[in-house]
């Protein structure tokens, strides 16, 4: 049993507007965690268009993607946040009462959260693994379709037939490469967007035969019981053929789904959870939805509505948090309350 | 107004105005094309407004560039007449265009 973490406030998400949370949840001297699925902090910024630029955000004429995130992980920093990569939240517990909100939240990596107030700023949802819509697929995943593979010893002499064209197919089959019987690399191209050296070191195994490179794209799956015995594939010569395996990987970039957000009891329309427009909470007083994964009338899925909301779920955070204390609103051009929190007095 | 027909897995077809500038997967979301989900929101990021160009157009539209034949990559089921919807930009030229949209995204 892993060491309970205990904080004031947990953040779902290390978007923008989970990490504005941070600062406005700072101000009011409340301490956050952050949990995102992806390895780093910026969510779809980082990952869809880090160089986009971004031509709405109030006082920046033009910023790109990972500049804004740059700027808020600077903006952020007195307020030292913990960041939890890579791992996504799973089960959620209510613990305490709806005046004095408790909730004991859990991750699939095993880390277990006590948190007086949840900020789901979960964006989309989390990045899944794309599922090619191969029919039956899901009845191999887990058994021998994976997305990713936690112990590599598992595919020691293993037939691997590795599908895609990006890093992710490169990496896995060249650190795959020593154990596995034989890699098979498909893609439905002779051209690779990895970085240069690890499309070189593919090439070199192709070369001395250690490797097999073929170029098309899957249409079915043969098995049973989950375990794949072979993948019929179309060539680019529109030629089908199977080609035998234990173990297929697929790298088709990822996708955005809403995970156990869904069953912790939160009202949901169309995969968003209504909030209320003055602290935008959900119907689970305590837990809050902010940005774009929140619903409500007149919503915009704009990063600046992120930031506004969650300057207001903050106030009623603190309501939680600290109910015998008064809260008066501040400036941080005037206030030295806030310039120390800030480190600049 | 260029018009534009959005044939979808089930053969139904519909015929709308699309606006001189906009993309042909704005198009789509406007009008409420079914098939295409555009994830990312025009970002070339996700693949997921991937559709098949009417053969004869493959050769009419501008050839796609090297970020849209990268992302194709993260499509199923792609073709030679495979384009991602929002990096094909609507001009007078493309009046009567023809697409269809995939069995999934």
């Amino acid at each position: 049993m892993s060491e309970i973490i205990k904080t004031d406030a947990l953040i779902i998400g290390a978007g923008p507007t989970g990490l504005f949370a941070v600062f406005e949840l700072g101000l009011l001297d409340i301490k956050a965690h952050l949990v995102d699925i992806l390895p780093r902090a910026g969510g779809q910024c980082s990952e869809l268009y880090p160089e986009k630029p971004i031509y709405d955000i109030p006082a920046f004429p033009m910023v790109t993607g990972q500049g804004l995130v740059d700027n808020l992980m600077k903006q952020i920093e007195p307020f030292g946040p913990t960041f939890h990569h890579g791992e996504q939240v799973d089960q959620l517990e209510v613990l305490g009462t709806p005046e004095a909100p408790l909730f004991k939240v859990t991750t699939d990596a095993g880390k277990v959260f006590e948190a007086k107030v949840v900020l789901i700023a979960a964006g989309g949802g989390s990045f899944q693994p794309k599922r090619p819509p191969v029919a039956g697929i899901e009845d191999y995943e887990g058994k021998s379709v994976f997305y990713a593979v936690r112990k590599m010893e598992s595919m020691r002499g293993k037939r691997i037939l590795i599908v895609g064209g990006g890093d992710s197919a490169l990496d896995w089959a060249l650190n795959l490469h020593p154990l596995a019987s034989r890699i098979i690399l498909m893609h439905r191209r002779d051209e690779f967007r990895a970085a240069p050296h690890s499309v070189n070191a593919m090439r070199e195994l192709v070369a001395q035969k250690n490797m097999d490179l073929i170029m098309g794209q899957i249409s079915s799956l043969k098995g049973s019981n989950g375990q794949l015995s072979a993948v019929t594939i179309k060539g680019n010569d529109g030629q089908v053929s199977d080609i035998e395996c234990d173990v297929m990987m697929p790298f088709f970039g990822l996708t955005m789904k809403l995970g156990p957000i869904a069953d912790w009891g939160l009202n949901l329309h169309e995969n968003l959870v209504p909030v209320d427009t003055e602290k935008f909470e959900t119907n689970i007083p305590g837990i809050f939805a902010v940005g774009d994964i929140n619903t409500y009338p007149g919503k915009l899925k704009l990063i600046l509505s992120g930031f506004h909301e969650v300057a207001l779920a903050a106030q009623k955070a603190h309501r939680y948090i600290y109910p015998d204390k008064k809260l008066t609103f501040q400036y941080t051009t005037s206030s030295s309350s806030l310039q120390r929190k800030l480190g600049v007095n | 107004m260029p018009k534009v027909t959005f044939t979808d897995k089930n053969g139904v077809s519909r015929s709308v105005e699309a606006e001189v500038g906009s993309t042909l997967m704005e198009t789509a979301l406007r009008n409420d094309i079914p098939g295409i989900e555009a994830e990312c929101g025009g970002a070339c990021a996700c693949a997921t407004c991937h559709v098949y160009v009417d053969d004869a157009w493959v050769e009419k539209l501008p050839k796609a560039e090297q970020m849209e034949e990268d992302m194709l990559d993260f499509a199923h089921d792609v073709r030679p007449s495979s384009r991602l919807s929002c990096q094909i930009r609507i001009t007078n030229d493309v009046d009567g265009l023809k697409v269809t949209t995939p069995d999934s995204q």
